[in-house]
């Protein structure tokens, strides 16, 4: 499998008044293209800081990290901001929706930092609501919607703008499991069928099943390569 | 790209109760902004149409009104033998001579300064605006006078017939005249004459107001008059370049009064709109994590608060406005501080008002904005997303 990440030496210390609170600890892994993989570890091992800093939200204290060859370290602000536009599609734990929108507007937000026009645009989201199975819910707020769908409208904007990789913070941490079962599968469907790269966190192992590689953190360490 | 507008509309909607207060806060701060400058502007416009464009006034150098100037017959008659002068249809100068003074009348809650012009009969030659709306002209050499509606409105018992008492002697009301919401409308008018000689003047008036036979005229007429040795003490000026001057004290003590109270006032609406984009800021910290993580730039967040805090502040001052403008209905009085005379007037708008209102609420509305907006575009992701 090609290498599509690769995380080298990474470290993440954060400081508090004058203690240095180490999170991730001289990291190094490799994701292929198209792989699904899965983060696990207790709270506070230094998952959701290790997908935040490969989603380009948060700066790394040490190490770079290479996406497709660009190490994207080295970018300022907003270079990170349009690379993250390009590049990444995000998956949230509480769906992250804005509220006064409508699905159809949700979806439609990513593709505004594009150049493409209202009729492509609106081509694009009818057909990631499509694949979501959410064609009949475009105009509803996301309170008139279940946790489901609302995760359901929030992987549509995330695969809309046709990303490398999609992020998945603990995607089915606010689901019951019916729910939890159709979000995993349909993630699962955009690996296998749509090719997508993920990289989901979580704590549920019946949720890292669904992934092709399982990566356990603890304290910042990776401790072992499943 | 900015982030769409839709969604700026959305959370004014959505955040009614917040933004309505704020909204209110504004739009009665730029009620009494626009009142101001309405009131101020009220009293220009109605002083300015006081004058006609083609008449010119002559009054002592270093007066500052018509009450403090004084024109002898001596004067008087050198006056009129200057070039330029217009003709009335019975072939007399149209010039007047007019005596200005000021007498104490009756009104709800007291008494108040009125202006007595004594008139020539070329008077109502020279302003033509002048109409008698009820009863007639004074006759020349009888004790009558005419009032302006404002007088009759304003002050008790001023009906035709009824008696107003000039140094000790009663004078009759014969009409009641309008001139469209100029100065004259709160005056009284009696012959020159007859007045001259019942305030113990002589022959000398306050101001002589003649018209040109051509306005086009006006500079060789002042140079005329300026050659005159026997005429540097007075000045000529155009009527209305004069009534504006005489405006202009009065106008900006309203409009630095007002402007000052109203500044006052903005704080406090200012403030508020700051609160209110700081709550809603404060409450959209996940939504500005999850818009930054898509891609939008901090110039983007802080471009939509901004935009939230300058929606609110535009709305707030088109409706402060809108309520301001029915101001234009009512019709108040002050003491001139040049005649020392009451004059009436109404609150006028103009489009200089107008954009000047709107200005000065989006200039609140920046002001209140600006830190939370800042804020919200400097948060890191990490911790917004967080806060969820």
């Amino acid at each position: 499998m090609k290498p599509i990440i690769e995380v080298q030496n990474l470290n993440k210390v954060y400081k508090k008044s004058e203690n240095e609170i180490k999170v991730l600890n001289n990291i190094n892994i490799t994701v292929g293209e198209g792989e699904f993989l899965a983060l696990m570890g207790p709270s506070g091992s230094g998952k959701t800081t290790l997908l935040n800093l490969i989603a380009g939200i948060d700066k790394p204290t040490s190490g770079n990290i290479e996406v497709k060859g660009v190490d994207i370290t080295t970018f300022g602000e907003s270079a990170l901001a349009k690379w993250r536009s390009s590049n990444i599609g995000f998956v949230f734990q509480f769906y992250n929706l804005i509220p006064v929108l409508t699905a159809f507007e949700n979806v439609e937000l990513p593709l505004l930092l594009t150049k493409l026009n209202r009729a492509q645009r609106v081509k694009h989201v009818e057909s990631a609501l499509k694949v979501v199975g959410l064609g009949d819910r475009m105009s509803h707020y996301p309170k008139q919607l279940s946790g489901g769908q609302e995760q359901r409208v929030a992987i549509a904007r995330a695969v809309v703008t046709d990303p490398l990789i999609i992020v998945a913070d603990e995607p089915t941490g606010d689901l019951d499991r019916n729910s939890a079962t159709e979000i995993l599968t349909l993630l699962e469907r955009l690996n296998k069928e749509f090719k997508k790269t993920i990289i989901m966190v979580t704590h549920d192992p019946h949720a890292a099943e669904r992934a092709s590689r399982v990566l356990h953190l603890e304290k910042g360490d990776l401790v072992d390569n499943l | 790209m900015a982030i769409p507008l839709k969604y700026t509309f959305k959370n004014f909607q959505n955040r009614k109760t917040t933004s309505i207060i704020t909204l209110v806060g504004i739009a009665l701060v730029v009620f009494v902004f626009a009142t101001v400058l309405m009131m101020a502007y009220g009293i220009q416009k109605t002083l300015v149409s006081t004058g006609s464009p083609d008449n010119v006034i002559i009054l002592r150098k270093a007066a500052n009104g018509e009450i403090s100037s004084i024109i002898d017959g001596e004067t008087q008659a050198v006056i009129r033998t200057l070039p330029h002068i217009a003709k009335t249809s019975e072939g007399t100068p149209a010039l007047s001579g007019e005596a200005v003074s000021v007498i104490n009348l009756e009104k709800q809650g007291g008494l108040s300064n009125v202006t007595v012009r004594a008139v020539s009969p070329e008077a109502r030659f020279l302003r033509p605006q002048i109409k008698l709306v009820e009863g007639k002209w004074f006759n020349p050499g009888l004790k009558e006078l005419v009032i302006g509606e404002s007088v009759q409105k304003n002050f008790t018992n001023m009906e035709i017939g009824s008696k107003i008492r000039i140094s000790g002697e009663n004078w009759t009301i014969t009409g009641i005249f309008d001139t469209d919401g100029s100065g004259f409308d709160s005056e009284i008018w009696a012959d020159a004459k007859e007045m001259l000689n019942a305030l113990n003047r002589g022959n000398s008036v306050s101001t002589l107001t003649l018209k040109l036979d051509d306005i086009e005229n006006f500079e060789k007429f002042k140079m005329a008059f300026a050659a005159d040795r026997r005429l540097t003490q007075f000045e000529v000026k155009g009527e209305q370049q004069f009534f504006e001057e005489q405006s202009e004290s009065l106008a900006m003590f309203i409009k630095v009064l007002g402007i000052f109270i109203t500044v006052i006032f903005s704080f406090g609406a200012t403030i508020g709109a700051m609160i209110t984009m700081y709550t809603s800021v404060a409450n959209r910290t996940v939504e500005i994590g999850t818009m930054r993580s898509l891609g939008f730039s901090r110039r983007s967040i802080l471009t939509a608060f901004l935009f939230e805090s300058l929606l609110i502040a535009l709305t707030g001052g088109l409706i402060g406005i809108f309520f301001a403008s029915f101001m234009q209905f009512f019709q108040i009085s002050t003491i001139n501080f040049n005649s020392f005379a009451e004059l009436s007037f109404k609150f006028a708008l103009n489009p200089d008002i107008i954009i000047s209102s709107l200005i000065f609420a989006v200039v609140m509305g920046f002001l209140g904005g600006f830190l939370p907006s800042v804020r919200a575009a400097r948060m890191k992701i990490v911790n917004a997303l967080r806060s969820s």
